[in-house]
């Protein structure tokens, strides 16, 4: 299964030349608003032809500018989940659920499955104007699953709800990565999102792609900070549960470069997790530090450093195996004489790690 | 009902509500089609499209009898080719006040089909397409229903015009009694006539009733477009 996306189009004051090719799993889009990551989604499921361009889907064409190849999106067979649900207002929940099923090939055991993974089996009988805004886009996920699509598209499915609703259902895409065997393409500007979900990102800036690869490797890219939101930038390092700390509510995870403990994490033992580490969240000390409150000391090689116009700098690090990016200010990357290459310690409180932040690998 | 109603004035009543239940049924699919053009399409001549929709709404009724008439008379291009073709003749028939209603209360039908229309979010219709339904089927499952109201309430307005019609008609098909005598034309008739008042009145009285029954009726299932729409 492998998604191939190469276009280019033309915007009067603004020009998308976009081209990736990804495989299974996650992809997420991501990049600033107006990078043209919508642009990119709906050029994939047709409701955007662009001036020029190439779209192929598990080896099949359904774009293809040079040769006249344009397949109508009815016909596409992509399931499209929108920032705004887009349920159909005159029909209840299970008749929404099946608008989809009167035009695929494919008709399964599937309803209830998907009923029971979303968890929206009691909200059948309603009309979508009695679900919250969480409930709307639980139920467009399975509207769009169970059309058989072979490939998902999700343009910013969270950002219209609150941070209690994203919590709600991020767990349901998760599962969704991880069960359903489709490939998703999620369009998203959140950081954390990506981070708690892609396997791969592709990273829009200005119509272009930036970077396109493994998540862990694109987040903690020092070079790549600009196309996000500073504030947001963070590296994801895959964890391993060893042993829950009922007495002080802590979980100790074993990470490559040693273990972290953080707030109990809802997972069994063994459990593998991927956890957010924010750029911001992360101090760097040049010998290891004594007589401190944080619990996670891990010893760090500096692999890069990036500094912009402003006070700060990105910090890539490496822990074990897996890279980090910590963003300190200029004066400290002169105070500490880092250089790319130099060891030192890393530091994260476990506190700073938030619930959401944590999520199955 | 016949008791308060002389036998003529009972005709011309039966008569008007046959021509303008025609004039609905016959005009109600081009009426969705157009309007669903002009609500919902970019094409060359759509102003052009618009303006010869909506050109019976101001032109003088007489005028557009004459050109009926011009048209679709026996002679005409159009009525000529639709005797000798299907024997189908308009002037001076039944089927002619059925043609006249229906143009004149087209403007009203397209007008409050295409708001319903218009009132419908495309971007429904874009997710209808995502999953799977072609442009036909979307219109079928999505559009169609949820402006149902709005066609209902333009199928009632077209029915109190075309009820109501009276100079397109009289220019194009007369005023013969029991063939094309439709209500308001038996009102004329009756007030040429010494002693024809209390037939006219009777006859506007009923008007009145007919014209407030289909303005209330078509205002009530308007309102239920919102509600409709927003799923209550």
């Amino acid at each position: 299964m492998s998604l191939s996306v190469a276009i280019r189009h033309q915007y009067p004051e603004f020009s998308l030349d976009a081209s990736f090719d990804v495989g299974a799993g996650l992809t997420a889009v991501m990049g600033r608003s107006g990078a043209g990551k919508t642009t990119v989604a709906n050029a994939v499921a047709g409701l955007f032809r662009p001036d020029e361009g190439k779209v192929l889907v598990a080896g099949e064409t359904l774009l293809d500018t040079s040769a006249s190849v344009d397949v109508p999106a009815h016909r596409r067979r992509i399931g499209y989940v929108f920032q705004e649900a887009r349920l159909f207002p005159h029909l209840n929940v299970r008749q929404n659920l099946l608008y989809g099923k009167w035009f695929a090939r494919a008709s399964g055991a599937e309803f209830d499955r998907i009923v029971e993974m979303l968890g929206i089996g009691p909200l059948l009988s309603r009309r979508p104007s009695a679900l919250s805004g969480g409930e709307k886009q639980r139920v467009a996920l399975g509207r769009a699953l169970l059309s058989d699509p072979r490939l998902l598209v999700m343009d910013e499915p969270l950002a219209a709800l609150d941070a209690q609703r994203k919590a709600e259902i991020i767990p349901y895409l998760e599962r969704l990565r991880d069960d359903a065997g489709k490939p998703i393409l999620y369009v998203s500007h959140s950081t954390s999102e990506v981070a708690r979900l892609a396997t791969t990102v592709v990273m829009i800036d200005a119509g272009r792609v930036v970077a396109c690869g493994g998540a862990a490797e694109v987040l903690s890219d020092p070079s790549l900070a600009r196309a996000m939101p500073i504030r947001e930038a963070g590296a994801v390092l895959i964890a391993t549960v060893a042993v829950h700390d009922e007495a002080d509510g802590l979980s100790e995870l074993t990470v490559s470069a040693g273990s972290v403990f953080l707030p109990k994490v809802r997972a069994a033992i063994g459990a593998k997790l991927r956890v957010r580490v924010e750029a911001h969240d992360i101090l760097l000390f040049k010998d290891a530090p004594i007589g401190g409150s944080a619990l996670n000391v891990l010893p760090v090689t500096v692999t890069s450093i990036r500094q912009g116009d402003g006070p700060g700098a990105i910090v890539g690090l490496m822990a074990g195996d897996d890279p980090l990016i910590a963003r300190i200010t200029r004066r400290s990357v002169r105070n500490l004489g880092l250089t790319p290459g130099e060891a030192c310690y890393a530091v994260l409180k476990s506190t700073s790690v938030a619930a959401e932040d944590v999520g199955a690998a | 009902m016949t008791d308060w109603l002389s036998p003529d004035e009972w005709q011309a009543v039966a008569l008007s509500l046959k021509v303008a239940l025609w004039a609905v049924v016959i005009s109600l699919p081009l009426g969705v089609w157009v309007a669903h053009l002009l609500a919902r399409k970019s094409f060359w001549g759509k102003s052009l499209l618009n303006g010869l929709v909506h050109l019976p709404l101001v032109l003088p009724p007489v005028a557009t009898g004459y050109i009926l008439l011009s048209l679709f008379g026996r002679r005409g291009p159009v009525g000529g080719f639709l005797e000798e073709t299907f024997g189908l003749v308009l002037a001076f028939r039944w089927t002619g006040a059925v043609l006249a209603g229906a143009i004149m209360a087209f403007p009203l039908m397209v007008r409050a089909i295409r708001l319903a229309i218009e009132a419908v979010d495309p971007k429904l219709e874009q997710a209808a397409g995502t999953l799977g339904a072609s442009q036909l089927w979307v219109f079928l499952t999505i559009t169609l229903p949820l402006i149902l109201p709005g066609v209902i309430a333009g199928a009632v307005l077209a029915f109190a015009k075309a009820m109501g019609e009276f100079g397109a008609t009289i220019t194009f098909v007369s005023n013969i009694p029991g063939e094309t005598q439709t209500l308001p034309s038996a009102i004329y008739a009756f007030l040429q006539v010494p002693g024809g008042e209390a037939s006219a009145f009777r006859l506007v009285g009923l008007s009145i009733a007919v014209a407030m029954a289909a303005l209330i009726f078509s205002e009530y299932v308007s309102r239920r477009v919102a509600d409709r729409i927003t799923g209550k």
